[in-house]
């Protein structure tokens, strides 16, 4: 059980963590995927300063001012600087499962994440470890989900970020004196984001005239060609 | 110095790239930086054959033999497909205003390509992947047509999608390496070394995750999806990048992986990796029997050659891992000329579906015998380098007592040949759908696929000792006992 205030604190935070997680799940309309996102990464920030000031870890310290400076302010901006139309726009996204049923399998993969890393957790007698290691791979699964269900730019690039809160998660645990990598990890995916929304959503939606993914259908086998 | 070089040339020119002036010959600057890269790279490996070991950076940058073997096949392909270029993307509907971005780009997925297998530290492998992506999304939504912008969508999406899982994968295995050893700065060596005292479950678990999120970049079924896509609608010489070496750069990663696994005396993964082999040939050669591009049918062969590796990784004897080895090789040369040919017949007949090719010997006999050649070669026939090195997987396989995995393997590579045989009879003999071809190919074009088609004749009937020595030297890297 966690013993001091931080640990006991990042406890607090990993539970949010995976509540606004399946709220990304759960939210009808992409501003609300958004906020939800930004939430989940300020709360990810949260924990790594939690756990920089009860390690005495720079690294930590370091990513949680990226994560805020990258995933709080900038990919919320270039999302709605770049796409203000899909931003704001009040419709249902269209999605491949209902929503029920995708919190349904959310809350499945929620226990497979903990029946998988469990053994593992135990083994490490870190109590932070056996918090933060079964919430981000829960984090990456709901993630890689909810960016398969979704058919939708923008909640298709968050699913990609959440998935990787997640890794995040999990990583300032097992991982807090990995140098570099976190960091740089990061600053890259702001690049990519802003590289990929800006270039590639708005020409799509020059040429396609919806940035609906799932209306994205002209290559692929024909499938009466297996018949 | 050579590797720092083999990385600083290709930015430098993607900078030159951006200054007004030499936006006219972008084209000049591409070819001389990756050619002179190519000649740094055989430089390399020459010393890595001599004395085993090229330091850029210690701890940083540093060469083995199978980094001097990626080396040298990103280089070639990057090179030769630059030249290709040249002429090809002159032609069609490309917008000659932005040829200098397009070449600026290049160079920068050069440098990833490069940057992958030149790091000795483990962890920036990550980033230098994940550049890769960038830049190839940028070089697949190139042509900004709506095919064009949904190949580069699902290719984003899609491997992307595997960055953080694979991204959990390094978090595990820092976190294996740090409680056995203390110690916090990983290069590849060193963890091979501590693999034996790591905690096995933990790096089983590192491997799957990396598996996992860099399969879905090398085109590893079920994650292939994107792979035809984006090989069907990016400019040709991408393609020939693509398909060549960019799928082999995230493999030699996840071999890295396994190679510290196998170090380990208890964790044991090979059948996952024969099975999930087995996978991708089988979807491969079935796709390749019904596809209707002949674009899409090289990639679909792509998928193929990439299973056909893993599974060779997998079985984790010397013997399978020279021919994984090779395959690796011989894949890289004799696709990166299919798609070289496969441009050429764009060029001249500007569809890209098989039924609409047709009598291909007629209309240009050079494209049509280069299409035969090529696609003999990429199927696997006798006496290409490609049925060399499936050949010494396969009699390794017996020689390890695989039977069913050989019996499997070897009937799905037979019908994955007469898949794309089929194919390719339809698009050269018959009825030419175009009248002979009066006006001459561009010159680079025809050079690029001559030169690319040169190893591929000659390694099938000769291999010379410096390249057998680099494949062993390659092979033993990857740790098969």
């Amino acid at each position: 059980m966690p013993t001091s205030t931080p640990e006991a604190l990042n406890t607090l935070s990993a539970g949010l963590i995976l509540i606004s997680a399946f709220a990304m799940v759960a939210t009808r309309q992409v501003q609300g995927v958004v906020r939800f996102f930004v939430i989940q990464s300020l709360l990810l920030a949260a924990s790594s300063f939690l756990l920089g000031y009860g390690r005495n870890s720079v690294h930590l310290w370091a990513l949680g001012a990226i994560t805020i400076a990258a995933k709080v302010v900038t990919i919320p901006w270039v999302l709605r600087r770049l796409l203000p139309g899909e931003f704001y726009e009040r419709r249902e996204i269209s999605q491949a499962v209902n929503i029920p049923s995708s919190l349904l399998l959310a809350l499945l993969l929620t226990v497979a994440a903990e029946f998988l890393t469990g053994p593992l957790a135990m083994a490490a007698r870190d109590p932070v470890v056996r918090v933060n290691l079964p919430i981000g791979l829960a984090g990456v699964l709901i993630g890689a989900y909810s960016l398969i269900a979704r058919r939708e730019a923008i909640p298709q690039l968050i699913g990609i970020l959440a998935m990787e809160n997640g890794a995040f998660f999990a990583g300032i645990a097992i991982a807090p004196e990995l140098p570099l990598i976190a960091e740089l990890a990061v600053a890259l995916d702001v690049i990519l984001i802003a590289v990929v929304v800006g270039l590639l959503t708005r020409n799509i939606r020059q040429t396609i005239g919806t940035t609906e993914a799932g209306a994205l259908s002209e290559l692929k086998e024909d499938p009466a060609a297996w018949l | 110095m050579a590797l720092i070089a083999i990385l600083a040339i290709p930015l430098l020119a993607a900078l030159l790239g951006w200054v007004p002036p030499l936006r006219r010959v972008a084209w000049g600057i591409t070819v001389a930086s990756t050619s002179t890269v190519f000649a740094l790279a055989a430089y390399v490996s020459a010393e890595v054959i001599a004395n085993k070991r090229v330091i850029g950076a210690p701890g940083w940058f540093e060469a083995d033999g199978l980094s001097a073997l990626m080396l040298v096949l990103v280089s070639f392909v990057v090179a030769l497909a630059s030249v290709f270029a040249g002429g090809y993307m002159r032609h069609g509907e490309h917008q000659a205003s932005r040829l200098w971005w397009f070449y600026s780009n290049y160079n920068l997925l050069a440098f990833a390509l490069l940057a992958v297998p030149s790091l000795a530290e483990s962890n920036l492998v990550w980033v230098a992947v994940e550049l890769i992506t960038l830049f190839s999304v940028l070089l697949v939504g190139f042509d900004n047509t709506a095919g064009a912008l949904e190949a580069a969508w699902k290719f984003a999406v899609l491997t992307m999608m595997g960055a953080p899982i694979a991204l959990f994968g390094f978090f595990t295995l820092f976190w294996a390496y740090h409680s056995a050893t203390g110690g916090s700065w990983e290069t590849w060596e060193g963890l091979r070394t501590a693999a034996s005292s790591m905690d096995p479950n933990l790096l089983k678990l590192s491997f799957l995750l990396v598996f996992v999120g860099f399969g879905a970049k090398s085109g590893l079924a079920p994650m292939h999806t994107w792979l035809p896509d984006a090989h069907s609608q990016a400019p040709t010489p991408v393609c020939a990048v693509l398909s060549g070496v960019k799928t082999t750069v995230p493999l030699y990663v996840i071999l890295r992986f396994l190679s510290i696994v196998l170090a380990s005396p208890v964790a044991r993964l090979g059948n996952w990796m024969i099975v999930l082999g087995l996978i991708s040939v089988g979807i491969a050669a079935f796709l390749l029997l019904q596809v209707r591009d002949y674009k899409r049918m090289f990639a679909y062969s792509t998928v193929e050659h990439m299973g056909v590796i893993l599974i060779a990784a997998g079985m984790a004897t010397q013997a399978s891992d020279f021919g994984a080895v090779s395959q690796m090789l011989n894949h890289a040369i004799t696709k990166s000329l299919c798609f070289y040919v496969a441009g050429v017949i764009l060029l001249i007949l500007g569809t890209r579906e098989i039924q609409s090719v047709r009598g291909l010997f007629r209309t240009s006999p050079f494209a049509g015998s280069m299409l035969v050649l090529c696609s003999l070669a990429i199927a696997g026939a006798p006496p290409f380098p490609i049925f060399l090195s499936e050949f010494s997987i396969l009699s390794a396989g017996m020689r390890a007592g695989q039977y069913t995995v050989v019996a499997i393997l070897a009937t799905l590579i037979v019908i994955a040949f007469v898949a794309i045989m089929l194919h390719v009879n339809g698009m050269v003999f018959g009825k030419p759908a175009a009248p002979r071809l009066t006006e001459a190919l561009p010159a680079s074009c025809r050079f690029a696929v001559l030169v690319a088609a040169a190893p591929v004749v000659l390694l099938g009937v000769y291999i010379p000792a410096p390249v057998h020595n680099l494949l062993q030297l390659a092979a033993q890297q990857l740790g098969g006992r």
